[in-house]
C-alpha cells in the first residue's frame, strides 16, 4: 500500500528516447478553450496502446478524458488506420476522414526490473503535427496512476488547464439500514478504483478533508463517545485528537498551507463558533463569537479570508454565507438568494465559492463569486450536499440521495456534465485531494 | 406543526413512538410488539425503571423545523421529566439531540447541539441538577423514522431524554 503513495519515477518529455519527434512548432492549432460559455467535447481517437498492458492503460485514460466531458471519444470500430508503430507518425488523412481532431497512440512494456514503461504521444491530426510525447516508469501497483497522469498530460496540453485525474477521493462508507448506518472512512482514486478503508465502522465518522500538502486528513468521529475532529496518517493509520476542548468539535478543514485546521466548537450555550488550531504550536485561535451557529468554515487558497455558514442574521433566511479576514475580522454576509445557504468551499483556483442552497423543496449546488455575485446552480435534486472541489477548479463532486442512500456524483462548471462516480456501497461527504506528486 | 401535536394525540402513532423509544435506549427488555407497548405499556413497567420513564414519561420532544425552541407540548413533556428525574436522582442523563435530514450534515449537527442544549436548560429551569446532564449531538445522522416525507422529518427534529448509571 505504502507504495502507491510514493511518486513515480517519471521521464517527462523524452526527446532522444522516442524516435521521429517533430519539433513544436510555436503555433499549435489544437486547443479547448474552457472558458467559453459552451464547450463541444473534442473528437479524439485512442487506439489501444501496444503491448499487453497496453490496452488496460489507455481504456483508462479514455475513461478519464470522456468524464470530464471536454472530449468525446471516437468508437474503435470507426477508425481507418491500424496502428502498429506508435512511435510513427500517423496516416493524418485516416484520421480526418473519422473527424478526430486529437490522436493518443502508446504503448506499454515490461522492463527487465520488473518496473512498466508506458509511454504516449499526441498528435494534432488537422495539424499534422505531434503535440506532445512522454514517457513513465512505475512499479505494477502503479499501473493505474501511469494512466491518469497520462490522461492528466493531455488534458493540460489541450485545454490549457491541469488536469485532475491523477487525484483521490476521501469519503464516508456507508452500509446498513438507514437508521442503523454503519459508517467508515475510505479513500480511492477519484474514478472510484483502488477503494481502501481507513476506519473500521464502529464509531460514527464524518467529514473528512485532506491535508493540502501531506498523505494526511482531518475528520470527525464519535469514537470517544463526544464528536471530536481528529487527524488520521493515511500512510500510517495513526490517529491524532486535535485540541483539548470540553465540548464537540466539528466541520474540520485544513488551511492551504496545512499548517492549521480550522474548525467548530460547541458553546455551553448550544452555539458553535469557528476556531484555527495551529498543528505546530497547538495554539488556537477564535475567529467568531457570535450566539449563532458558525459553521463549515473554509479558507481562501491564500490564507487571507474565511468562508463560513451562519445563522446569525436570523429571520426565515436561516443560514446563510459570510465570509471574514483570516482572523476573524470584518464579517460579512455575501449570500441574497432566494434560500438557505450552507457548506462554502472556496476554489482552489480562489475565484469562486461552492455551496449547497436549499430551495423551492430542493437541494442545489451551486457556485457565487467570492463577493456572492454571479450565483450559479449546477444541479438540482430532492437531496444534495457538501460540494468538494477538484485541484483544477473545473469539477465538483458531491452527495446525492436519490431515496435508499447517498451516492456520489461529480459536476463540471457549466453544469452540463454530471457523472456518477461508482462505489461498492452507500457513499458521503466526498473530499478530493490535491494532484499526487 | 398543528399536524403533529394532532398525530401524537393519536393512540396508534403513540404506540409507534414508544416503541421506537424502547428500541432507540437498548433496553433489555424488549416489548412483543409495538401494538403491546402501546396499549398496555401505562402502569405496565416498574416505577422508577428505564421503561417506566420511557413509556409512561415520554423521553423525547420534537421541534418545529429549524427551530430549537421548546414547544408547548415539549414543555409539558419536560416538566413532566424533570419531576420524575427529581424523584429518581439515581440516573445521570444524556440528552441526545437530532435533526432531520432536511439539512446539510454539518449545520444539523450544531442544530442538534443547540436542541440538547436547549432541552438541558429546560430541565435545570425545572430543578433538574445540571451536573447529571449531558449533551450530545447526532445531527441528522440516527434518524428513528426512515422515510422521505414530512412525517418522518418532523420525528426526527426531537432531543432525547436518556438515562444511564441507574443504580449507581
Amino acid at each position: 500500500m505504502k507504495s502507491i503513495l510514493k511518486p513515480l519515477l517519471m521521464v517527462a518529455a523524452m526527446a532522444a528516447g522516442i524516435s521521429s519527434v517533430t519539433t513544436l512548432p510555436a503555433q499549435a492549432t489544437l486547443e479547448l478553450n474552457v472558458n467559453k460559455g459552451n464547450v463541444e467535447p473534442m473528437p479524439i481517437a485512442i487506439p489501444d496502446f501496444q503491448g499487453g498492458l497496453g490496452p488496460q492503460i489507455s481504456e483508462i485514460v479514455t475513461a478519464d478524458l470522456k468524464r470530464s466531458g471536454l472530449f468525446a471519444p471516437i468508437d474503435k470500430a470507426a477508425f481507418v488506420e491500424k496502428i502498429t508503430n506508435p512511435d510513427a507518425s500517423p496516416r493524418y488523412e485516416d484520421w480526418k476522414v473519422i473527424n478526430a481532431q486529437a490522436l493518443v497512440t502508446g504503448s506499454v512494456s515490461k522492463e527487465a526490473d520488473g518496473r512498466i514503461r508506458a509511454q504516449y504521444r499526441l498528435w494534432d491530426i488537422f495539424g499534422n503535427q505531434q503535440l506532445a510525447g512522454e514517457q513513465f516508469f512505475a512499479n505494477d501497483a502503479n499501473q493505474r496512476r501511469v494512466a491518469h497522469i497520462i490522461a492528466d498530460a493531455i488534458y493540460e496540453k489541450i485545454t490549457g488547464e491541469k488536469g485532475y485525474f491523477d487525484t483521490r477521493v476521501v469519503f464516508v462508507d456507508e452500509s446498513g439500514a438507514k437508521n442503523a448506518r454503519k459508517k467508515r472512512l475510505a479513500i480511492m482514486d477519484q474514478d472510484g478504483a483502488n477503494v481502501r478503508y481507513l476506519s473500521d465502522g464502529r464509531a460514527i465518522v464524518l467529514t473528512p478533508r485532506f491535508s493540502p500538502n501531506r498523505q494526511e486528513i482531518t475528520y470527525m468521529s464519535y469514537e470517544s463517545g463526544q464528536p471530536k475532529v481528529y487527524l488520521l496518517q493515511i500512510e500510517t493509520g495513526q490517529r491524532e485528537l486535535v485540541g483539548n476542548f470540553p465540548g464537540m468539535t466539528f466541520a474540520p478543514r485544513f488551511s492551504p498551507d496545512g499548517q492549521k485546521v480550522i474548525m467548530s466548537l460547541l458553546r455551553d450555550d448550544g452555539n458553535s463558533n469557528i476556531f484555527a488550531m495551529d498543528l505546530r504550536s497547538r495554539s488556537t485561535t477564535r475567529l467568531t463569537d457570535s450566539t449563532a451557529i458558525d459553521t463549515s468554515p473554509s479558507y481562501s487558497p491564500d490564507g487571507s479570508q474565511v468562508v463560513f455558514t451562519s445563522d446569525r442574521g436570523g429571520g426565515s433566511g436561516r443560514s446563510q454565507i459570510y465570509v471574514m479576514g483570516g482572523d476573524g475580522s470584518n464579517p460579512h454576509r455575501i449570500s441574497f438568494g432566494d434560500g438557505v445557504y450552507s457548506t462554502p468551499v472556496w476554489s482552489p483556483r480562489g475565484d469562486l465559492i461552492a455551496f449547497t442552497k436549499q430551495s423551492g423543496g430542493e437541494f442545489q449546488i451551486g457556485v457565487m463569486k467570492t463577493d456572492g455575485s454571479g450565483e450559479r446552480i449546477l444541479s438540482s435534486g430532492f437531496q444534495q450536499e457538501g460540494p468538494t472541489w477538484a485541484p483544477n477548479g473545473r469539477v465538483l463532486m458531491f452527495f446525492r440521495d436519490s431515496g435508499g442512500g447517498p451516492k456520489l456524483v461529480s459536476v463540471d462548471l457549466t453544469g452540463r456534465n454530471e457523472q456518477p462516480i461508482p462505489t461498492a456501497n452507500y457513499a458521503s461527504d466526498p473530499a478530493w485531494s490535491p494532484l499526487l506528486e | 406543526m398543528g399536524r403533529i401535536a394532532a398525530l401524537t394525540r393519536n393512540p396508534a402513532m403513540i404506540a409507534l413512538v414508544a416503541a421506537l423509544a424502547i428500541t432507540g435506549c437498548a433496553s433489555k427488555k424488549t416489548p412483543n410488539s409495538a401494538a403491546d407497548l402501546g396499549l398496555n405499556g401505562a402502569g405496565a413497567a416498574t416505577p422508577g425503571s428505564a421503561q417506566d420513564f420511557t413509556v409512561n414519561i415520554g423521553d423525547r420532544i420534537f421541534f418545529d423545523t429549524d427551530s430549537s425552541s421548546i414547544r408547548a407540548d415539549a414543555q409539558t413533556t419536560l416538566a413532566r421529566q424533570a419531576q420524575w428525574l427529581n424523584q429518581y436522582r439515581q440516573y445521570a442523563i444524556v440528552i441526545e439531540g437530532h435533526a432531520d435530514e432536511r439539512g446539510t450534515r454539518e449545520y444539523n449537527l450544531a442544530l442538534g447541539a443547540r436542541r440538547a442544549a436547549a432541552t438541558r436548560d429546560f430541565l435545570v429551569s425545572k430543578g433538574v441538577s445540571a451536573s447529571r446532564l449531558k449533551t450530545i449531538s447526532y445531527g441528522k445522522e440516527r434518524p428513528v423514522a426512515v422515510c422521505d416525507d414530512i412525517s418522518c422529518w418532523s420525528q426526527n427534529r426531537r432531543a432525547v431524554t436518556t438515562l444511564s448509571g441507574a443504580g449507581s
